[in-house]
This record gives structure tokens, C-alpha cells and sequence, in this order.
């Protein structure tokens, strides 16, 4: 039982790692129909770059909130110079493109910092107060950050006239112009949040899997499960399927297969959904008359 | 009466193709001015070409200045609303953040509330479903909603692409009563697109037919009416 609570637990704490990514891929989705492959990247340059502030004595929130901003105006800014360059062309190209930031991210992140594996320290204490052996400090804070995030872009969505833009712009572009929205504006700050999404996961990821370039390989394979899981046109769904992946992947891994190979939990998944319910287990049903 | 938008030999290009050569046309100010013509004249091509939706040349003046959009939001920032073909609706956005959005460039918050309210009480069953999902409305509730959404521009101008398309006789009958006393009340403008001929003739007092994109008879509303072509193969009598 003492185990299984356990395993429970963390695995809610991975998955709020994997539901930032998932929320990161579907933000993006839902504006362009495409899947930046390049997010788990660019989420590991951020975690390096708060990481690089910390090790030169600032204090870790400081970091911590200093990367979320720099990460989306470097996210918006990706979108202006490389990708709004591709607006219109076929699909594969665009996909091209993402694999090719990928690979760039990934060299230079290697090149800048070595391929040597890192420890990055949690802002939480080490001793546990209360829950004690259940879970570790660092993965009940992880927990906490990701949940008031989800609640912070939520309310942004929501309440918010940009927030409101936003939607519309991504639904209907053409009718989004024609109210007077900048879509091409929208379009970046879009990618600007998925960056400050994502570097939010890898920084919550980095104590835990440790900080080098290829950190984030398997979370985004992961945060891509969980999109699919939720159904990738709903960004609250794709994150309550990241904590749902991140409880299978956990049990899965110490009950079923083994740690060594669960990470195919996260392609049976994948496989799983499209085969069985492609529309994820909240996929939006649009209501239409006609 | 001054011409709030005039037209220069404006011309609009699909790619290579031509679709619209050399229109010369106006709207007076408070005035509405329609355009008719058969299926592919170019009507929707025109009021495209207005908002940078499609390659154009040629001159617009639009409150006696050139009016040269290069995107199609600069038409919304000068109160240009245009109600495009097929209502442009944000189908999974609800009623009401639907006429919020039409009031997007507006920055007087407490004016438009009161907006909001005003196109409640034209359209009654809008205020009942203002929670619902826009793509849940009958047809003609989603036409009430996008001429709603356009007046929460507060409009110089308005651009109405084929306001009665499939819906039902009276909803038509419902909807241009609506759309005269605006115009009359308010003293919006309109630039209105229809294949019914009658029902816009009625609403408007300039009118031009369009005819494999050029224009083919222009004048007020009552010569064009009496004109012995356009009797023949739009009003059908």
C-alpha cells in the first residue's frame, strides 16, 4: 500500500512535467495544426540557461523567473525570424523545420555546455515536513508549480481580452482580421507561452532527471502521449492527460515492464489512442448546424 | 451628400486570375449603396478587395483620404465592419465573446458594455443563448450574430456579404427591417452585397450591378429598378 501510494504520487509529479509540455504542444497546435518537435529542445536551453544564472549566484526564483521571461521572447522571436518564413508552405517542410531547430538546439546546447550530465539543484527544502517517504519535497513543489500555472493560463484564456484573441485567432483566422486581431501578433506571443511553458517543465524536470541536452528526449515523447491522451484540441485535457501518462508510466514501469523499457508505455499509448479514440479522452465536440 | 467610400478603377486579382476590372463605385455617407449580380460577377471579390482579403489595384478613398490596407485588420481599425460570406462566426467561441470580439479595437470599455446591451435588445434571442456556443444557432440566429458583432465596431462603414443566404423568407424580412433601421437610426453605412435584388433595391439608394466582374448599370436605386435588363433578369417581371 506504503508502495503504491508512492508510486501514485511521483508519478503525478513527473506527470505535471509531462502536462506543461503537452499544454506547450497544444497551444501551438491549436493555432497552426502543427506540432513543434522542437519544444522539449528549447524547454532543455531554457532549463541551461537558468541554470548558467544560478551557478553565477542568482538567487533561484529570480532565475527561475527571469528564464520564463528571456524564454518567451526568445519563443516569440522564433516564430517572427524562422517559422512565420514558412507560413504556407506543405506541412513536411514545416515538420523539417521543426526537426531542424531541434537538432540546432540541441548542438548548441552541447557545444555551450558539454554533453556532461549536471545536477540542478530544487528550490525546495530537502527534508520533507509532512508526507514523508511518500514523496519527495521537490516533486510535491513541482506538483504546486505546474498546478498554479495551469490555473494562471487559464485565467489568461479565459477572462482576458488578449486571451479572448487568441482563441479567435487561432479558430478562424480570416474572421479574426476582419475584428481588427493581428493573427501574426497572436501567432507569437502563442509560441512565446508554449517557451515559458516549457521552460517552467524543464526546470521542474532537471532535479529530477538531471540537466544535459538530451534531458528532455523522453519527456516530449511522454508530453506528446499526453496530448494525444487528452485529445490534442483541448489544452486542459492534454494536461490532465499528462498527469494521467505520468501515473501509468509510473506503475506501468514498477509493476509491469520494468523501468528499463517504460518509456514504451508512453508509444503504447500513443498507438493506443490513435488506433481507439483519435480524438483523445476529452477531444472537444464542436456543435454544428447547418 | 459626401461619398464616405469611393472606388477608383479598382481591380482584384485570384493568383493570375482577374475577377474584378475597373470598378468605379461609391457610398454616400449615412447612405447604402448595393451591388448585385449573378453568381462569380465578383461581388464578394469587391468587398474583399476593400479589406485587403485579396490582390487589388486601383484606388479606395474612404472619408475623402486614400485608403490603402496592406492587412485585412487595418479595415476594422478605421470602423470598417465587414460581415463576410458565410458570417465568419466563431463556431466554438459563445455568443457572447463573439460580440465582445467585434468590439476588439475599441479601448471605451464602459461604451462598450452598453454596445453589448444594445444588441441584446435588437435581437432578444441572442441575450437568452449568450453562454451557448455560436455554432449552436439556427442559421438565421448566426446572421443576427454577425451583423451584431459588426455593430459592436461601431461601424462607419458596413459590408454585408449576402445577408439573406438560406434562411427562411421571414427571417430575411426580420433581418432587412433590422439592417433599414440601423441605417436610419444610427446613421450607419452600408455597402450591401445580395442576390435578391427586390429585397436590397428596397434598403438601398444607390445600386450597381456587377457583370463578370465589371459594372454593367449604375445609379440610384430607382433607375436601376426601372432599368429594363436588370428588370428582366433579376426581378423577374
Amino acid at each position: 500500500m506504503f508502495a503504491l501510494t508512492h508510486q501514485l504520487l511521483s508519478g503525478l509529479a513527473m506527470g505535471s512535467i509531462y502536462a506543461c509540455v503537452a499544454l506547450a504542444i497544444v497551444m501551438i497546435y491549436q493555432a497552426t495544426r502543427l506540432v513543434n518537435f522542437a519544444q522539449g529542445e528549447m524547454a532543455m536551453l531554457s532549463t541551461y540557461l537558468a541554470w548558467a544564472m544560478i551557478q553565477a549566484g542568482v538567487p533561484y526564483w529570480a532565475a527561475f523567473f527571469l528564464t520564463v521571461a528571456i524564454s518567451f521572447v526568445v519563443g516569440a522571436a522564433i516564430e517572427r525570424l524562422v517559422i512565420r518564413r514558412f507560413d504556407g508552405a506543405p506541412v513536411l517542410t514545416v515538420v523539417i523545420v521543426f526537426i531542424g531547430l531541434l537538432v540546432i538546439i540541441n548542438s548548441v546546447a552541447g557545444w555551450l555546455f558539454t554533453y556532461e550530465i549536471q545536477t540542478f539543484d530544487s528550490p525546495f527544502p530537502d527534508t520533507a515536513r509532512f508526507g514523508a517517504g511518500y514523496i519527495s519535497p521537490h516533486e510535491m513543489g513541482a506538483i504546486g508549480v505546474t498546478l498554479v500555472m495551469l490555473a494562471l493560463i487559464y485565467a489568461f484564456f479565459r477572462f482576458t481580452p488578449l486571451g479572448l484573441a487568441m482563441r479567435a485567432a487561432a479558430q478562424n483566422p480570416v474572421s479574426a482580421r476582419l475584428v481588427g486581431i493581428s493573427v501574426g501578433r497572436m501567432l507569437a506571443i502563442g509560441w512565446g507561452l508554449a517557451a515559458a511553458v516549457g521552460a517552467v517543465a524543464g526546470m521542474m524536470a532537471a532535479p529530477i532527471v538531471y540537466l544535459d541536452p538530451n534531458m528532455m528526449g523522453g519527456i516530449l515523447l511522454y508530453g506528446f502521449a499526453a496530448a494525444l491522451l487528452g485529445g490534442i484540441d483541448n489544452p486542459w485535457g492534454a494536461a490532465a492527460g499528462g498527469f494521467l501518462v505520468g501515473v501509468l508510466e509510473n506503475l506501468a514501469g514498477a509493476y509491469l515492464v520494468g523501468s528499463e523499457i517504460k518509456l514504451s508505455v508512453a508509444l503504447a499509448i500513443i498507438v493506443g489512442v490513435l488506433v481507439a479514440k483519435p480524438s483523445g479522452l476529452f477531444g472537444r465536440v464542436v456543435v454544428t448546424r447547418v | 451628400m459626401a461619398a464616405l467610400l469611393e472606388t477608383r478603377r479598382l481591380s482584384a486579382f485570384y493568383g493570375q486570375t482577374q475577377a474584378l476590372f475597373d470598378v468605379d463605385l461609391t457610398v454616400e455617407e449615412r447612405g447604402v449603396t448595393a451591388v448585385l449580380g449573378a453568381n462569380g460577377a465578383g461581388k464578394t471579390t469587391l468587398l474583399r478587395a476593400l479589406c485587403a482579403m485579396v490582390r487589388r489595384q486601383g484606388e479606395i478613398l474612404f472619408e475623402g483620404a486614400p485608403f490603402n490596407p496592406r492587412e485585412a485588420e487595418e479595415a476594422a481599425r478605421r470602423r470598417i465592419a465587414h460581415v463576410p460570406d458565410g458570417r465568419g462566426t466563431f463556431l466554438e467561441l459563445t455568443v457572447e465573446e463573439n460580440l465582445r470580439l467585434g468590439a476588439y479595437t475599441r479601448k471605451d470599455r464602459s461604451e462598450v458594455a452598453r454596445d453589448l446591451k444594445r444588441a441584446f435588445d435588437h435581437f432578444p434571442r441572442l441575450e437568452e443563448r449568450r453562454r451557448q456556443q455560436a455554432g449552436s444557432l439556427s442559421g438565421g440566429e448566426q446572421q443576427m450574430l454577425a451583423i451584431s458583432r459588426a455593430l459592436m465596431l461601431r461601424p462607419r462603414l458596413l459590408l454585408l456579404d449576402e445577408p439573406s443566404f438560406g434562411l427562411a423568407p421571414l427571417v430575411v424580412k426580420d433581418i432587412f427591417r433590422i439592417l433599414r433601421a440601423i441605417n436610419r437610426d444610427e446613421g450607419v453605412s452600408m455597402l450591401i452585397v445580395e442576390q435578391n435584388a427586390n429585397l436590397a433595391l428596397d434598403l438601398a439608394d444607390r445600386a450597381f450591378l456587377l457583370e463578370t466582374g465589371r459594372v454593367a448599370v449604375s445609379g440610384a436605386s430607382s433607375e436601376v429598378r426601372a432599368d429594363e435588363s436588370v428588370r428582366r433578369v433579376y426581378l423577374g417581371y
